[in-house]
């Protein structure tokens, strides 16, 4: 082989390598990513069973149950309410009739079990993707008034 | 009070400062002549000086609580300790860009000093190349995030630091995240410098390496001091969340790994230069995306303070310019680069070719990760979040060939070698490492997974770098005082490279062993109760109320102690902040050996009781024991004399010399 061949034998080979990871980081990315949801999204997507998904809401106001590390609370857009359950410690800032986004699945019972729970951790944060769902859809208008009542 | 106007002006005039030195830098590359070189290495340190005056204003106002300066009334408190008082001056978009300005001036400044050696040709080219970045930089702080913006009327008390972020954490992380992005600017320049000039060679590998170096050490503390303040800081027990402001500092770390490797290529072979100089300008492009996904407010986290939005799209078309400008400018002039040295297939470049393509492949996969949501969301509006087991899958995959290969590359010789002799000489640590995975996965069994083959790895790559040592030493096969002798004699980078591979063995192993074997437990506990779980006892011992300078706190005492040993106490707090409503939680964590109790207390259950989180974790401290045994061998190769005497300027001072 000349040496022009050989730099491109090597580069071809590199070259492989790396298509291959790509393939495999988009077969990953398939299996692995999550859709972010608003409660009506779930009824009029019909969301699979176990299909894993974040859940974004208003912590609904008076539904908030806890019995030690067990909570039940509504997550709500104003058009739908999901209930949810959730087995541990809710972070600091988790509280009525503000936003939140909960990971997890349906189960069958029409439950939403969540494996976690995120609260803004700043008072000026709030979740941008939900906010932007909630503008496009026209959803909940003025919900911080909520909160506050 | 009027030192805020002072600082104002400081940062004004560094700008107007940039712009001259760009144009002189510019001048002096089509006319070469003295006075315009030493103009431009002067302006550097005169615009560092200038910035670090600016600063130095902001800080006074923090420290004395000068509320009419807006930022100091949103990010501050009175009553805030002092050292806080002065962490608050980056604790916020304004005050962090003119803490990215004060370092990116301090690496130009240092540059032009430790630079005298080079060829003054390329030291103006580089200098003008950060001259440029400075004054881009500074124009963006002035222009849409000035930290010296003045209120009209002075409030009597500021709004305080968010709380989350009033910790020692604040005084460490940041600058040193910022000393290593920042740090790769260097190397960005001399890349352009090369590009500009065409003239690139394993000089300038010697000149790039010390300033990757640096600045991979401080990214590597960076990173590590992230993660652990993460992990004792926001309560939940995790030290890494792949959390896309995180993989915005993991991908320059990544790509600055395999520059290392690539520029010893360069350094020692005259091979990959093209590639160098690719990687160079990709590191500090990545860099550059870190501070746009952090400081533009199109991500939410814990780093991102309110922004608005009119920001992003300033660093956006910044990022743009730099990204492209520099790929232009490599597509035109590298063809002009001329290739470097032959190596064969089996040789320690290709080991190190082998390094670069894995290292290169998995930041393309966190690239992916954490862009491809927001670019989805950006054209189609569709909302997806690629988490955890995203990156654990395909990084995790492409980290296993990168790991086994690895010990290999120190036994292959430059040019031509054999895997099989290799092999053998690397056999017995191989067979150790088998044994002590088998030991230790036979100790620990809870049935099939992947945690042998991560122990395996993590053995195999701290073994494997000892033995690397041990050959060198002869170890066994000549007398002991010998072998101390010739371990006495190594040179510094066979240290350096065994210890900083070590390293990331240790880091390894401690990700490995933590990830397998952590334990969590979320149960109600009154006081008095005592509870075991996996192999540590936690009893309640009692609550109080406290009161801290600007917060209240409820804390709970707990005994912790390993199952039939002494108890320790270890306090876990929910704490109140006022000036901002906003609870948080301080997590209580006890060490024991490498190991740690990590407990968080939760609601208040019944009359005293409370949730109680507790969480063990085996071996965590490894993970960032590793990266401290990195940044120490990093720090070891640069006290090498080879890279402060470069020598073909040696040459060139010579026949300055005989022309006189």
């Amino acid at each position: 082989m000349t040496r022009k061949q050989k730099r491109l034998a090597i580069i071809g080979g590199l070259s492989a390598v790396v298509l291959t990871a790509v393939v495999f980081i988009a077969i990953a990315m398939r299996g692995t990513a999550s859709f972010f949801v608003v409660p009506s999204e779930i009824k009029s997507q019909n969301i699979a069973v176990d299909q894993a998904v974040r859940l974004g809401g208003i912590v609904k106001s008076d539904s908030w149950e806890q019995d030690g590390t067990s909570h039940n609370f509504l997550v709500t857009d104003c058009q739908v309410d999901i209930a949810v359950h959730f087995s541990g410690i809710v972070p600091d800032l988790f509280r009525e009739g503000q936003e939140v986004i909960v990971e997890g699945a349906m189960t069958n019972g029409g439950l939403f079990e969540a494996t976690n729970v995120l609260a803004k951790h700043d008072e000026n944060y709030v979740p941008k993707e939900m906010v932007d769902k909630f503008e496009e859809q026209g959803l909940c208008p003025g919900h911080t008034d909520q909160a506050s009542g | 009070m009027l030192s805020i106007e002072l600082g104002h002006f400081a940062l004004v005039l560094a700008f107007a400062l940039a712009i001259v030195q760009v144009g002189v830098a510019i001048y002096a590359w089509q006319r070469p002549n003295e006075g315009g070189y030493s103009f431009v290495q002067q302006a550097s340190g005169l615009q560092f000086l200038l910035v670090l005056l600016s600063f130095a204003a902001l800080v006074v106002a923090f420290v004395t609580s000068d509320f009419s300066l807006k930022l100091a009334y949103e990010h501050s408190h009175s009553l805030q300790p002092t050292l806080y008082k002065f962490t608050s001056v980056w604790g916020n978009h304004e005050g962090s860009m003119l803490l990215w300005v004060l370092i990116l001036t301090l690496f130009g400044a240092a540059v032009a000093v430790g630079g005298s050696n080079l060829p003054k040709a390329t030291l103006n080219l580089v200098l003008g190349s950060q001259g440029f970045l400075v004054f881009a930089f500074i124009g963006f702080t002035i222009f849409t995030s000035n930290p010296f913006e003045r209120l009209p009327e002075m409030p009597l008390e500021g709004r305080d630091l968010n709380p989350i972020l009033q910790d020692i954490g604040l005084a460490i992380h940041p600058p040193l995240l910022y000393l290593g992005y920042v740090g790769f600017s260097v190397c960005f320049s001399f890349a352009i410098a090369a590009l500009i000039s065409g003239k690139i060679d394993a000089a300038w590998a010697r000149w790039v390496r010390p300033w990757t170096m640096l600045s991979w050490i401080f990214l590597t503390l960076g990173i590590a001091m992230g993660s652990y303040w993460a992990y004792y800081e926001l309560g939940w027990g995790g030290w890494w969340f792949w959390d896309p402001v995180e993989n915005a500092s993991f991908m320059p770390w990544l790509t600055g790994t395999a520059l290392l490797h690539s520029a010893l290529v360069m350094e020692k072979r005259g091979a990959l230069k093209i590639w160098t100089v690719l990687l160079a300008i990709i590191t500090f492009s990545l860099s550059l995306l870190g501070t746009f996904l952090v400081r533009s407010g199109i991500l939410t986290s814990v780093h991102s303070f309110a922004t608005d939005p009119s920001r992003g799209l300033v660093i956006l078309g910044m990022l743009t310019f730099f990204i492209c400008g520099a790929f232009i400018l490599f597509a035109w002039r590298a063809p002009a680069l001329k290739a470097g040295g032959l190596f064969a297939p089996i040789s320690r470049e290709a080991a190190l070719v082998f390094n670069n393509l894995f290292l290169a492949t998995a930041t393309i996969a966190v690239l992916v990760g954490t862009l491809y949501p927001l670019a989805l969301d950006a054209f189609t509006g569709i909302k997806i979040s690629v988490g955890a087991p995203f990156f654990d899958l395909t990084f995790g995959a492409l980290m296993v060939p990168l790991l086994l290969v690895l010990p290999f590359g120190p036994f292959l010789p430059w040019k031509r070698a054999s895997i099989a002799q290799a092999s053998k000489r690397l056999f017995g640590a191989i067979v150790l490492s088998f044994v002590l995975t088998i030991i230790l996965v036979a100790y620990l069994w809870d049935g099939f997974s992947l945690t042998p083959l991560g122990m395996l790895l993590g053995f195999w790559v701290i073994i494997g770098s000892l033995a690397d040592l041990a050959e060198r030493a002869k170890l066994f096969k000549v007398a002991p005082s010998v072998s101390l002798r010739r371990l006495a004699g190594l040179p510094k980078n066979a240290w350096s490279t065994s210890f900083a591979h070590i390293g990331m063995g240790l880091t390894v192993l401690g990700v490995v062993l933590v990830s397998a074997y952590e334990t969590e437990t979320i149960t109600t506990m009154q006081p008095g109760e005592q509870i075991e779980t996996y192999g540590y006892s936690v009893r309640f011992v009692e609550e109080v109320d406290l009161a801290g300078p600007n917060f209240t706190s409820e804390t709970v005492t707990f005994a912790v102690a390993p199952l039939g040993k002494r108890e320790d106490m270890v306090s876990s707090e929910k704490r109140t902040y006022p000036a901002r409503q906003m609870p948080t939680t301080e997590a209580g964590i006890k060490t024991f050996g490498l190991s740690q109790v990590y407990i968080s207390i939760g609601d208040r259950v019944g009359e005293n009781g409370r949730v109680v989180r507790i969480w063990t974790k085996p071996w965590i401290l490894l993970i960032w024991l590793g990266c401290l045994v990195m940044a120490a061998a990093g720090t070891y190769s640069l006290t090498d004399r080879k890279y402060r005497i470069a020598a073909p300027n040696l040459v060139q001072k010579q026949s300055v010399g005989a022309a006189k």
